[in-house]
C-alpha cells in the first residue's frame, strides 16, 4: 500500500514536466508574440528589444524553459504581462469567486443527480425511465451557450428575478450567484444522471445482485444496500476528475455574467497574450488534477486490495 | 470465427432497423447530410445575399421563413449554410481522432511495457490541460477558421477513446484466440488488426457517434471565443449573435439555430445509444 503510494507520487513528475514542456512550446514557440500584442501598432525595434529583454524572452530556449521550472518548483510564476500583478494574488483573488460559483452547485448536482439516478434504475423499463430518457436527451440537445443566453434573457432581463450580471463577494454576492448556479444544474442533470443510470444497471447485472437475490435479499436492501456501495467507485471517478476544473469554474458563465474568476482570466489572457498568467494556470490546474487523480487511486487501493497488486 | 463476428454485426443492424425511433433519427441525420452535400457542391441559396431589411420578422416565403439578420441576410440561409460547417466539422473530427485513439489505445494495450508506458504518459499529460486552452493555442498556430478547430479538437479528441481501446486491448491480448494465432505464426501486427481489433472495433464507432456531436456542439463555444468559423455561415456566430439580438425583441434568429441544432443531436445522441445497445457484447443477452 506504501509502496503503491509512492509509486503513484513518484509518477507525478513525469506528467507534470510533460504537460510543463507541452505548455511552454505552446505558447513560447508557437503561439502569438506577447509583445507585438502588447505595444500594438506603435512597435519599434527598439521598444520590442526592450520589452523582450525586461521578459527575459531573448533568452535561448532552453534557459527560458529552466526557468519556467524553477517558477513551477517555486510557485512563483512572476507577474502578468498585461496589468503587472502578480499571478499568485490574481489567483487568489479569482479562485473564491470560481469556486462559490461551481462548488455548490456541483454538490448540490452530485446527491440530486445520483439520486434521479438511482431512482430511475429502480423503475428502469418503466415509463417513468422511457420519459426521463427522452427529457434527458432534449435538454443535452441544447447548446450550453443557448442555455445561458435564454435563462439571462428570461428570468433576468425580462422576469427581473435575478440581476442580469455582476459580482460581490460575501452574503450579498448570492444574489448574482442563484442564475448561473441554475443554469449549472440544469446544463449537467442531463449527462450525469444518464451516467448514474448506466452505472446502477451496470451493478445489477453483476453476480454478487444474483447470489443476493438468490439469498432472499429484498429488492430495495439491494439496490440500497448492495448496489449502491458498489457503484460509489465509478461515481467517484466519474465526479472526482471534474473537481480540479471547478477552480476553472464555468468560463462561458463568469463572461456573461461578469464574474471575475478563474475562468475570466484565462480568456483574458489568452485574448491578450498574456503568457505568465496562462502558464501559471495551466501547472495549477495541471497539479490540482494530478493530485485528485492521485487521490482518488490510493482511495480505491484502500477500499479495494486487488487495484495495488496490478 | 469470421461467421460469428458477421451475425454479431447483422444482429446489430436488424436490431437497429426495428426500432422505428432510431430509423427516424438515421433519416434525420441522413437529411442534416445530404444538405451539407448540397452545400459542398455549392447548391445551396447563397446566405450573404440580401433579401429583405434588416431584422424583418418571419413570414410566408421559403427565404424569410424565419426572418433576417440584422444585414436583412435570410436566417434560412444562414442556417443551412450553418449546417454544412456543423455536419463538416462533425465528421472530420471523429475522422482524425478515432484513428489516432485506436492505433494509440493497440499498440499500448497489445504491447505493454515501455510503449503502453509512454503512451500512458502522453495522454495523461494532454488530459491534464485544460482542453480548450490546447484548442485555442493550436488555432493560434493554424489561423482561425475551421481548420484550426478541426485540428485542435481532433488532435485532443482521441484520449478518451484510447483509453477505452487500450483497456479492452489488454483484456484480449492474453485470450486463447490471440494465444492460437500466434502459435500459428501471426505476427504482432496481424493479431493486433486482423484478430483483437474486430473484437474491439465497436468501442470506436459507439465514441465516433458521440464525438460527431460533441464537436458540433464544441464549435458553438469555440466560435463565441473568437477562435471558431470567421465567415459567419456557422451555428456558433447565430448563437453568439443573439444575445444582443434577444434585448432588441430579436428572438428568430435564435429559436431557428436552437431547433436545427436541437434535432441533429437529439437524433445522434438517439443513435449513439441505440449502436451501444447493439453493439456491446456485455449488454448482449
Amino acid at each position: 500500500m506504501l509502496a503503491y503510494t509512492i509509486r503513484r507520487l513518484l509518477y507525478m513528475f513525469p506528467v507534470l514536466l510533460g504537460v510543463a514542456a507541452l505548455v511552454f512550446s505552446l505558447f513560447n514557440t508557437v503561439g502569438e508574440d506577447p509583445v507585438r500584442v502588447a505595444l500594438g501598432q506603435h512597435a519599434t525595434p527598439e521598444s520590442i528589444a526592450d520589452l523582450e529583454a525586461q521578459w527575459g524572452l531573448d533568452q535561448p530556449l532552453y534557459k527560458q524553459f529552466l526557468d519556467f521550472l524553477v517558477q513551477i518548483a517555486t510557485f512563483d510564476y512572476g507577474r502578468s504581462y498585461d496589468t503587472g500583478e502578480k499571478l499568485s494574488d490574481m489567483f487568489a483573488a479569482g479562485a473564491p469567486v470560481s469556486l462559490s460559483l461551481t462548488l455548490p452547485p456541483f454538490v448540490i448536482g452530485l446527491i440530486l443527480n445520483v439520486s434521479l439516478g438511482l431512482l430511475i434504475a429502480y423503475y428502469r423499463g418503466s415509463w417513468l425511465d422511457r420519459f426521463s430518457t427522452a427529457l434527458f436527451i432534449g435538454a443535452m440537445s441544447i447548446s450550453y451557450l443557448a442555455y445561458i443566453i435564454g435563462f439571462q434573457y428570461v428570468l433576468a432581463y425580462r422576469m427581473d428575478w435575478f440581476p442580469i450580471s455582476g459580482y460581490e463577494p460575501g452574503i450579498e454576492g448570492l444574489q448574482f450567484l442563484l442564475l448561473p448556479w441554475i443554469i449549472y444544474l440544469v446544463v449537467s442533470v442531463g449527462p450525469d444522471v444518464r451516467m448514474y443510470r448506466t452505472v446502477f444497471l451496470d451493478e445489477t447485472g453483476a453476480d454478487y445482485v444474483r447470489t443476493a437475490r438468490a439469498k432472499g435479499v429484498s429488492e430495495n436492501r439491494m439496490l440500497f444496500g448492495h448496489v449502491l456501495k458498489n457503484a460509489m467507485i465509478p461515481i467517484v471517478t466519474y465526479s472526482m476528475v471534474a473537481v480540479p476544473f471547478l477552480i476553472l469554474g464555468a468560463f462561458l458563465m463568469e463572461r456573461f455574467f461578469s464574474l471575475p474568476g478563474i475562468g475570466d482570466l484565462m480568456i483574458t489572457a489568452i485574448n491578450n497574450g498574456d503568457f505568465p498568467v496562462l502558464k501559471g494556470l495551466t501547472m495549477l490546474i495541471a497539479m490540482g488534477y494530478s493530485l485528485i487523480v492521485l487521490l482518488t487511486d490510493i482511495v480505491y487501493a484502500w477500499v479495494d486490495p486487488r487495484v495495488s497488486l496490478s | 470465427m469470421a461467421e460469428r463476428r458477421d451475425s454479431l454485426w447483422r444482429r446489430a443492424g436488424r436490431q437497429l432497423m426495428k426500432r422505428r425511433g432510431v430509423v427516424i433519427c438515421f433519416v434525420i441525420i441522413a437529411c442534416y447530410l445530404l444538405v451539407a452535400l448540397l452545400g459542398i457542391l455549392g447548391l445551396l441559396p447563397d446566405y450573404q445575399e440580401r433579401v429583405g431589411d434588416s431584422y424583418d420578422p418571419p413570414s410566408a416565403s421559403f427565404a424569410l421563413m424565419l426572418g433576417t439578420d440584422i444585414f436583412g441576410r435570410s436566417v434560412v440561409y444562414k442556417i443551412l449554410a450553418g449546417t454544412k460547417t456543423a455536419m463538416l466539422i462533425g465528421l472530420v473530427v471523429p475522422a482524425i481522432a478515432v484513428p489516432i485513439g485506436v492505433t494509440l489505445g493497440a499498440l499500448g494495450g497489445y504491447f505493454g511495457g515501455r510503449v503502453d508506458a509512454f503512451i500512458v504518459w502522453f495522454f495523461s499529460v494532454i488530459s491534464s490541460v485544460p482542453y480548450i486552452l490546447i484548442v485555442i493555442a493550436i488555432s493560434f498556430v493554424l489561423g482561425k477558421g475551421m481548420l484550426a478547430i478541426c485540428v485542435a479538437m481532433g488532435t485532443v479528441g482521441w484520449v478518451g477513446l484510447c483509453r477505452l481501446v487500450r483497456g479492452e486491448f489488454i483484456k484480449h491480448r492474453h485470450r486463447e484466440y490471440a494465444l492460437a494465432s500466434r502459435l500459428l505464426g501471426a505476427g504482432d501486427l496481424t493479431i493486433i488488426f486482423r484478430h483483437i481489433l474486430p473484437n474491439v472495433i465497436h468501442v470506436a464507432i459507439i465514441t465516433a457517434s458521440l464525438q460527431v456531436l460533441g464537436a458540433i456542439k464544441s464549435e458553438v463555444i469555440l466560435t463565441y471565443l473568437g477562435v471558431g468559423i470567421q465567415d459567419g455561415s456557422s451555428w456558433g456566430t447565430m448563437i453568439s449573435d443573439a444575445a444582443g439580438e434577444l434585448v432588441q425583441g430579436i428572438f428568430w434568429p435564435l429559436i431557428g439555430v436552437v431547433f436545427s441544432m436541437f434535432f441533429v443531436i437529439y437524433a445522434l445522441n438517439v443513435v449513439g445509444d441505440a449502436l451501444r445497445d447493439a453493439l456491446d457484447p456485455k449488454l448482449l443477452d
